[in-house]
């Protein structure tokens, strides 16, 4: 890592490790500064995993090649013979000033990599994850994470994943999380993967929340060439005013594929469930939506809406007035609705 | 360019789903000019506007379309649009998650910042306030109406097709929207405001009416407000026809 110094004009006021604090940590050069290029290109900046005052965790492969603590916040990563074991603990009444910053790829164009992680958010803390995965030269690469989450009482987690897979379509990224959300407690996941190819993804979150929590769940891809979507979002209401958003932003050109499940239940007195999907598609592309909206209880309510559709030509035709092409004018507007 | 017109409609004739909507449509407008064409609700006015913009389903089965002397009748939206010619809708669409000032910015050959918020202000709106905002279901069809005429007056473009910017604004907001339509085109952008509110049409050097899906006059804005005003509200040609059902004649 080297002791390089954080960028002055984005990150002044942060110090920045120090040689002897870098050379503690279990880099290896060659590859670290391969993974952070490739993090800066899905918008991290790179000064962050550099920094003692922001937590971070840095994986290739199986490679654990940074990782930074905080008071209030312990991260423990454990190297397997396919990925990493992580554990992530922020202690109870922790409010993390600055989003931690975790960083998981694989530079070869081959390879597996398996990370399983546990998150613990104890009660009353509050935390902001941003997470960079990157699989820039990937051919035939497997992507596996597996999480178990808990949200304290009255916590707050927030968890905002951004890949990247390369130009090739060649990944396979099985994202899945049991989250669990106590009583009073936030959870927000946002999981975006709109820039190059996606490959096979198959997205599986499953969420229940007590009474009063909050969860929120936002699955964001852009699909092309024969890249196959799968997400599935199930979010299960059982405590009193409970609340749940399924979320999905969908955009599918080509011969790509995709199919969403939004599930919401509503199993508690005065829960508010809503499940929104959108998706765009574009030349032989296929998009399926299956809203699933159960309700356990006479005061619950649970709501949904899904539209697939291509798109409105009233919005190109907009565009295209304003001298833009029709392919610069689809791009716009799903780029739009990615961002949304 | 032809005779000196920017524009030139020559015998244009439209049919949609088995109807006629246009037919015997002969325009020309000179550089600069505003040119106001009025007619009322379902006369026409909005099928000429997208067939002149060459939006889908609007092709014309005869006649053609001049721009600066050019033959435009088989180019699409886009290609016409880089020759300078634009379209401002009457229910302007809606963006997720696009910013009005990214929105501003896409027509624009030189894109700064200030000649950003120079069009957001030529519609009485705030830069400040405005320019971060999604251009979508959060704004009022007021605010969007006067976001669309901000983007096409940020395009500069030589033709400017304004499709009733006029309604769903109140009163007031009419003197801003003709004071914008002078600016348009001292600043060059000619203007084709369509409108079916006579009180707009002094704005106009020139003016036309269009009934059922023809120009029935062209001349002096204030002989053609007259007129409107006198045989079109109510409409003569409708009671006619109520007439001639009523008594067995048609």
């Amino acid at each position: 890592m080297g002791g390089s110094k954080a960028s002055p004009d984005t990150l002044a006021e942060l110090p920045v490790a120090t040689p002897a604090e870098t050379a503690r940590r279990p880099a290896r050069f060659g590859e670290f500064e391969a993974i952070v290029r490739s993090f800066e290109r899905t918008g991290g900046n790179p000064a962050l995993l550099r920094s003692p005052q922001v937590v971070s965790l840095v994986i290739s492969g199986n490679k654990v090649l940074g990782a930074n603590e905080v008071p209030g916040v312990h991260v423990e990563a454990q190297e397997l013979e396919h990925g990493v074991q992580v554990k992530v603990i922020v202690e109870p009444g922790t409010r993390l000033e600055r989003p931690a910053h975790l960083c998981f790829g694989v530079i070869p164009a081959e390879g597996v990599q398996e990370i399983l992680s546990e998150f613990e958010i104890g009660e009353g803390a509050k935390a902001e994850f941003i997470a960079h995965c990157t699989f820039p030269n990937a051919v035939k690469v497997r992507h596996l994470m597996e999480a178990k989450i808990h949200v304290g009482r009255e916590a707050e987690m927030i968890y905002r994943e951004t890949h990247y897979h390369g130009e090739t379509g060649g990944v396979e990224v099985i994202p899945k999380a049991e989250v669990a959300v106590d009583e009073g407690g936030r959870y927000t996941s946002e999981f975006v993967l709109t820039t190059g190819r996606v490959g096979k993804l198959a997205f599986d979150y499953v969420v229940d929340v007590a009474a009063r929590g909050v969860a929120e769940l936002v699955v964001k891809a852009y699909g092309s060439g024969d890249d196959a979507i799968t997400v599935k979002e199930t979010i299960h209401l059982n405590g009193e005013r409970a609340r749940g958003l399924a979320k999905s932003r969908i955009a599918l050109r080509d011969r790509a594929t995709a199919e969403v499940i939004g599930a919401t239940e509503g199993n508690a007195p005065y829960a508010r469930g809503h499940v929104d999907c959108i998706e765009i598609v574009r030349d032989q592309a296929v998009a399926n939506a299956v809203p699933i909206v159960r309700v356990r209880d006479d005061r619950a309510h649970v709501t949904h809406e899904a539209a697939i559709g291509t798109v409105n030509k009233k919005e190109l035709e907009t565009l295209m007035a304003r001298g833009l092409d029709e392919e610069e004018a689809v791009d716009v507007i799903i780029r739009g609705m990615l961002e949304a | 360019m032809k005779n000196g017109y920017l524009l030139q409609v020559n015998d244009l004739h439209l049919q949609r789903q088995g109807r006629q909507i246009l037919r015997r449509v002969h325009l020309a407008m000179a550089p600069g000019q505003v040119f106001a064409l009025l007619g009322r609700n379902g006369s026409g006015k909005s099928s000429l506007a997208y067939t002149l913009m060459g939006c889908v389903g609007y092709t014309p089965c005869q006649g053609r379309i001049l721009f600066a002397g050019q033959d435009i009748t088989p180019l699409p939206i886009n290609e016409r649009a880089r020759l300078g010619l634009t379209l401002a809708w009457q229910e302007p669409a809606r963006f997720e998650g696009l910013k009005v000032r990214d929105y501003l910015a896409l027509g624009m050959g030189k894109r700064t910042p200030e000649r950003i918020a120079e069009a957001l202000e030529a519609v009485a709106l705030s830069p400040a306030a405005y320019l971060d905002r999604p251009v979508d279901e959060t704004l009022s069809g007021g605010e969007r109406k006067r976001i669309e005429l901000a983007a096409v007056y940020a395009m500069r473009p030589r033709l400017a097709i304004l499709d009733e910017p006029d309604s769903g604004i109140d009163v007031l907001s009419l003197d801003d929207i003709g004071r914008l339509i002078r600016r348009m085109a001292d600043e060059g952008t000619s203007v084709l405001l369509i409108t079916h509110r006579d009180e707009m049409v002094p704005v106009a050097d020139a003016a036309a009416l269009m009934c059922e899906g023809e120009i029935v006059r062209v001349g002096d804005p204030e002989e053609v407000r007259r007129h409107y005003a006198r045989h079109c509200v109510p409409c003569e040609v409708a009671e006619a026809v109520e007439e001639a059902v009523a008594y067995g004649r048609f």
